[in-house]
């Protein structure tokens, strides 16, 4: 992009800066329309589980639901409780939007179409993820009640204990694809299963760890089986009690872009990202533009997130550590161990 | 140019969080002025080309470390106006420690710049690269080169992890607070329920 602003007689740094603005925008405008389909997306099958029909009064099918949502929120009262600590309070609900769409300048659209194209791009996911729990912890102890600060303890330990999985399986990953940029290691996925399947589920060894990164994502982001955090018969609203109005909006549509953003991460990292599912030429599914294809993929991943939030219970806390130190924590560092043996047996010793 | 603004901004950040953290009145403030401070201070590692650093920095220490520090600290009932008591009492105490970290900051800084230490030139020009990036230079060199050092390092950590371990776990098998995961996994809705299909009007007997 910055090529076409220099076209246009900027000198190279204006471009550079006016292209890096644009492509800003370009991603966090329709993220931000993303989330607002998503959640309509989220209730509409949630609902059709539940056989109830879900939202259908605003606008055709009820498409505009979370827009007419947002309005009422956006007129809404911003109430700041006299006992919080308002500097932190205030701040709490921007940092965790703005880290959930950090993220987001690393992930590849297309082979091209990526903001920051960084050699250190998965560590760099993982880095700013890990500051989600910021948010969190903040809010609830800012909030100076007692349920906000259970959750931001709840939120604390949960966060830490799969980040640890997390990035074990991160690490298998880059193992495999030898690079920790995100758009050379949807590359490295080009006809992965006999150059017919693009993507690194096909494998036997990297499908196990393809189930626990979504189990882990659904525990990193608190949907449900793991949404203590928020359990509304324990907490109330966790968190976000003492919150209204924007700043409430802010968490809500924080939440949903790191929802999506974990989505990305399974397809990108297991799923061959842009790439078609196949590699074979049968109907020109190569002419599809890449991006459609990974919407297709982040879509089927929410619809999946939607799915577990509508059919599982939640989980005992205990039940919660247990899984993250005891089962996970084990098997990714076993699955660290047997891919990099079979990795150094497969492609020489040298 | 953009280069030297942030160098700026992200050092007056850094000095300027680091002195926050010891002047906040809040504990939990202050936690939290530390972690600005490693978070400019990986930006500091980015301007110098070291992304691998910045982001393991963020990583271990905003990501993990700070949080652990974020969670005693507001766990624990502080008397604010204890813990600045001791404050013009233990100041002297705490210049010579600085002075010391300056200290030990110039000469190791001077080591460098003369050359009597193998770590590259003082041009800035590092040590031997067999990589492209970063990542990969410091990988190769890990595992060549300071092999042992870095297994040693390991082995350290290791250690103490399980020391931490052995020191807090406590036996205990008392009634309250233990869960069986296996058997409530294994049980089943037959043992545990009973269907009653009662007539309209008419009740259950248990």
């Amino acid at each position: 992009m910055t090529e076409f602003f220099i076209s246009l007689g900027m000198s190279y740094e204006w471009a550079w800066f006016v292209a890096t603005i644009c492509g800003i925008l370009l991603i966090a405008l329709p993220l931000m329309l993303g989330v607002a389909m998503i959640i309509y997306m989220d209730r509409k099958v949630w609902a059709a589980i539940n056989l109830r029909r879900g939202p259908n009064v605003v606008g055709p099918f009820g498409l505009l639901q979370s827009f007419a949502d947002g309005l009422k929120v956006f007129l809404q009262e911003t109430i700041i409780p006299s006992a919080a600590n308002k500097g932190l309070f205030i701040i709490a609900p921007i940092l965790t939007f703005t880290v959930a769409l950090l993220s987001w300048a690393v992930i590849p659209f297309g082979p091209e179409a990526v903001l920051a194209d960084i050699n250190v791009g998965l560590l760099y996911i993982f880095a700013v993820s890990s500051l989600g729990v910021y948010g969190v912890v903040i809010s609830g102890w800012a909030s100076n009640s007692k349920y906000p600060f259970f959750s931001a303890m709840r939120a604390s330990a949960q966060m830490i204990s799969y980040e640890v999985s997390i990035g074990f399986i991160i690490v298998c990953v880059v193992l495999w694809a030898g690079t920790f940029n995100l758009k050379e290691i949807v590359l490295a996925q080009e006809g992965h299963g006999f150059g017919i399947v693009n993507g690194y589920w096909f494998n036997p060894l990297l499908f196990p760890i393809m189930v626990m990164f979504f189990i882990s994502a659904l525990a990193e982001t608190q949907r449900v089986p793991f949404d203590l955090t928020e359990a509304e018969s324990e907490l109330v609203a966790g968190y976000q009690t003492e919150y209204s109005s924007m700043s409430f909006a802010l968490f809500w549509l924080g939440e949903y872009a790191n929802i999506l953003l974990m989505c990305a991460l399974t397809s990108i990292l297991f799923f061959g990202g842009w790439l078609p599912p196949l590699n074979i030429d049968l109907i020109p599914w190569f002419d599809i533009p890449g991006i459609v294809w990974l919407l297709l993929k982040i879509l089927f991943f929410f619809f999946c997130f939607s799915w577990v939030m509508a059919t599982v219970p939640r989980y005992r806390y205990d039940q919660l550590m247990r899984l993250g130190w005891k089962v996970f924590l084990p098997l990714s560092l076993f699955f660290v161990v047997v891919i990099s043996g079979f990795l150094m047996i497969d492609r020489g010793w040298g | 140019m953009i280069h030297t603004l942030a160098f700026y901004l992200f050092a007056v950040l850094v000095i300027a969080s680091g002195a926050m953290v010891v002047m906040a009145r809040n504990p939990v403030h202050s936690v939290l002025w530390l972690i600005l401070a490693f978070f400019n201070a990986a930006g500091l590692m980015v301007l110098v080309g070291a992304e691998f650093i910045a982001m393991l920095l963020v990583i271990v220490y905003v990501g993990a470390v700070a949080v652990l520090f974020l969670f005693v600290v507001m766990m624990l009932n502080i008397d604010f106006a204890e813990l600045r008591a001791g404050f013009v009492k233990n100041a002297p105490l705490g210049a010579v420690v600085a002075l010391i970290l300056l200290a030990e900051l110039v000469l190791g800084i001077g080591a460098y710049r003369v050359g009597a230490i193998d770590l590259g030139s003082p041009d800035g020009s590092a040590a031997p690269l067999l990589g492209e990036g970063n990542t990969e230079n410091i990988g190769a060199l890990l595992y060549s080169r300071y092999l042992f050092l870095f297994e040693m390092a390991g082995i350290i950590l290791l250690v103490a992890m399980i020391g931490a371990i052995v020191l807090t776990h406590r036996e205990s098998r008392a009634s309250r607070g233990h869960q069986d995961i296996g058997k409530q996994v294994s049980r089943r809705p037959e043992d545990a329920t009973e269907m009653k299909q009662p007539e309209v009007g008419k009740g259950v007997e248990l």
